[in-house]
């Protein structure tokens, strides 16, 4: 078994509400793993939990072999938690922070200072400047930095894209790859589906429950159904001629253009002909990849 | 290790107070003004009574009582009016603090019948009517003896005499400075870590904080400290004041007091601490102090004499800590009590500082 976060039917709720229901989850060694799911589905709740900061109602989990809430202080100095919001001290400077949690861990900023160097190196030309005043990349970066100085064996980056650029988010994930090479197991959570096909495994969760766990293209096979793209000048009408279709089970907006899941005897030449004939102007309905997206909005349309 | 984090933690409260764009002047700027401004503002003594004088007699002796008042420190006649009701209006108008009604016939009656003089109190300013009252008593009292010794009468009252120990002026100031100091550390060092903590949470630092090997203990300790030193700073600087600016030095020990503000500063900043980990934004946890801090400062005896206040009232104020740190103070300060003669109200002081020091660290949860 090396599976170094283990989570057993763990359940948590505020209130009435159910945040996590029933979830299970492993986690290998190593492993680039993402939590994808919209906001409010339980990521966030997971991400304390796993960091100790709120008990479970129920179940339980580990993280490398030690249990979260009877060990909950040996777990601590073995995880490196980046919660959502920037949570250093904006009135320190930047080598004021990371000498900061350094010392809070008892390590020393040189030692460690070689798997925080690629992220840094950014940050080394200011480090007089405060926190407070970084941009949104930036700031990111020390929080992961300041995350990372203890040498944890497991990151938990909860939903660290949010908010920030794409060219700082695609830097984000190269980091992410570098330090997984290093040996780092990182548990990252996203509400960006495109961000799911940059991890090794993810798990999709919705309203507290996790819908599957599995890598992305393995997933996606789950989809099992005939998907198009489909495209004309008002959309909108598209949208709702499609939806008349017998054929087309499913339709909704993606990115610029439709995506329609529908049967085996769907035409696309014969659909685009119905849509001309409609009134519809350069229509296009053309084969499509399913992605995870697409495996969200099946799962979820279920459900309801 | 413990001692290494709890250093790194203090390094980080240090520079995160320094960097505060307001409060260090706070802490520098509040005890200045509060020791420099408050005892010439906050004063009980009524300095000046205005007085009307209805003067129905008009003879020598009559002349004599009112030429007497206004001679007399603090009392200023400012009317002469030949009515009754028109001295009332100068009382409506605000103009009168107090009249003196002088009846027909007073002297020619003085040694056989003496008709009462009437003293009429404007009640509006209790303290002034009062005050302002029996200084005009005592003035006309005076007169009326020298007249009665001017013409051979032996006086059959009896006199008693006054003597204020401990205050010899009875300077209000004298009271207020101790207490003033008093009310200076209820406010840095009860408001500042409440803020600071609730800060921390407002602004998610404190979620980083508590992923970190850090106890609750280390960590609500490095919140403290801050707040003893300031308090101290605080203490010398309203000492310095006291004796520099108003002559006061205090008559017992200087150690007494700064063991006294120790444990004073202790209960403030832990119930400071405490607030703060009771509520989840700034608002709310100086709203909460806003409320502990207004009933310290009523019921703690820092303005209002405890011994005045009804039973079940004097009662409450056993459990409230300023109370013994104000006792402490102007005994100290006015008397020169020993710490055998106040063992009970350090012991009470220590009591609170214990207790709500470990309630505070128990408050605070490294988990939601």
């Amino acid at each position: 078994m090396n599976a170094i976060v283990d989570i057993s039917h763990l359940s948590a709720r505020y209130g009435r509400t159910m945040a996590l229901d029933d979830v299970s989850l492993q986690v290998d060694k190593g492993e680039l793993f993402g939590v994808i799911g919209p906001d409010g589905a339980g990521k966030s709740t997971l991400y304390k939990i796993l960091a100790t900061l709120m008990p479970p109602a129920s179940g339980g989990a580990s993280v490398c072999g030690l249990d979260i809430v009877k060990d909950y202080r040996d777990v601590r100095s073995r995880i490196g938690y980046m919660p959502e919001r920037f949570s250093l001290y904006k009135d320190l400077s930047v080598q004021e922070n990371l000498k900061f949690f350094a010392a809070l861990f008892g390590v020393s900023v040189k030692k460690n200072f070689d798997l925080i160097a690629p992220i840094f190196r950014q940050l080394e030309r200011f480090p007089d400047r405060k926190a407070g005043a970084l941009s949104g990349g930036m700031k990111q970066k020390l929080a992961l930095s300041c995350a990372l100085i203890h040498r944890p064996e497991i990151l938990l980056l909860d939903e660290p894209t949010t908010g920030v650029d794409a060219v700082s988010r695609s830097e984000f994930w190269d980091i992410l790859q570098s330090l997984k090479n290093q040996g780092i197991t990182i548990l990252v959570s996203t509400s960006y589906m495109d961000e799911a096909n940059l991890c090794e495994r993810i798990a999709m969760i919705d309203r507290g429950r996790i819908l599957g766990t599995d890598t992305p293209a393995r997933l996606v096979a789950r989809l099992g159904e005939r998907l198009f793209a489909a495209r004309a000048d008002n959309m909108f009408r598209l949208l709702e001629e499609l939806r008349r279709l017998p054929q087309v089970k499913e339709c909704y907006t993606f990115g610029a253009n439709l995506h329609a899941v529908v049967s085996d005897d769907f035409d696309p030449q014969q659909a685009a002909r119905m849509m001309e004939h409609c009134g519809l102007k350069g229509v296009s309905i053309t084969p499509a990849e399913g992605t995870i997206e697409d495996l969200f909005i099946k799962l979820t349309a279920n459900e309801q | 290790m413990k001692l290494r984090i709890l250093k790194a933690l203090l390094r980080k409260e240090i520079k995160l107070m320094r960097r505060n764009p307001i409060i260090p002047k706070i802490i520098v700027m509040m005890p200045l003004m509060v020791m420099l401004v408050m005892p010439l503002v906050a004063n009980l003594d009524v300095k000046q009574v205005n007085v009307t004088v209805v003067d129905n007699d008009r003879t020598d002796i009559s002349r004599r009582i009112v030429a007497d008042l206004q001679a007399a420190d603090n009392i200023d006649v400012t009317d002469n009016c030949t009515s009754y009701n028109a001295a009332l209006r100068t009382m409506d108008d605000g103009t009168a603090d107090v009249i003196l009604c002088i009846p027909y016939r007073f002297a020619a009656d003085m040694l056989t019948a003496p008709e009462p003089l009437d003293i009429l109190a404007n009640g509006v300013n209790a303290n002034k009517g009062m005050l302002g009252a029996r200084y005009v008593a005592q003035s006309v009292a005076g007169t009326l003896k020298e007249i009665r010794r001017d013409s051979g009468i032996v006086a059959e009252t009896t006199e008693s005499s006054v003597i204020n120990r401990f205050n010899p002026t009875l300077n209000f100031r004298n009271y207020m400075i101790p207490a003033l100091m008093v009310m200076l550390i209820i406010i840095i060092c009860g408001f500042l870590p409440a803020l600071n903590i609730a800060e921390e949470k407002e602004t998610g630092t404190i979620e980083a904080m508590n992923v970190t090997p850090v106890s609750r203990f280390i960590f609500v300790l490095s919140k403290l400290i801050p707040y003893w030193v300031v308090g101290l700073i605080v203490v010398t600087v309203g000492m310095v004041i006291g004796r520099v600016v108003y002559g006061l030095a205090p008559e017992g020990s200087i150690g007494q007091i700064y063991l006294a503000a120790i444990l004073f500063s202790l209960v403030m900043s832990s119930l400071g601490v405490i607030v703060a980990n009771v509520s989840s934004t700034m608002l709310q946890s100086i709203f909460i102090m806003f409320a502990v801090v207004m009933v310290f400062q009523l019921m703690g005896g820092l303005f209002t004499p405890i011994s005045s206040m009804p039973d079940w009232a004097r009662y409450l104020t056993y459990g409230i800590p300023p109370r013994y740190f104000i006792e402490i103070m102007r005994a100290v300060y006015l008397k020169g009590t020993s710490l055998g003669g106040l063992w009970l109200q350090y012991t009470a002081l220590g009591g609170m500082a214990i207790l709500l020091s470990v309630i505070a660290a128990l408050t605070y949860r490294k988990q939601s």
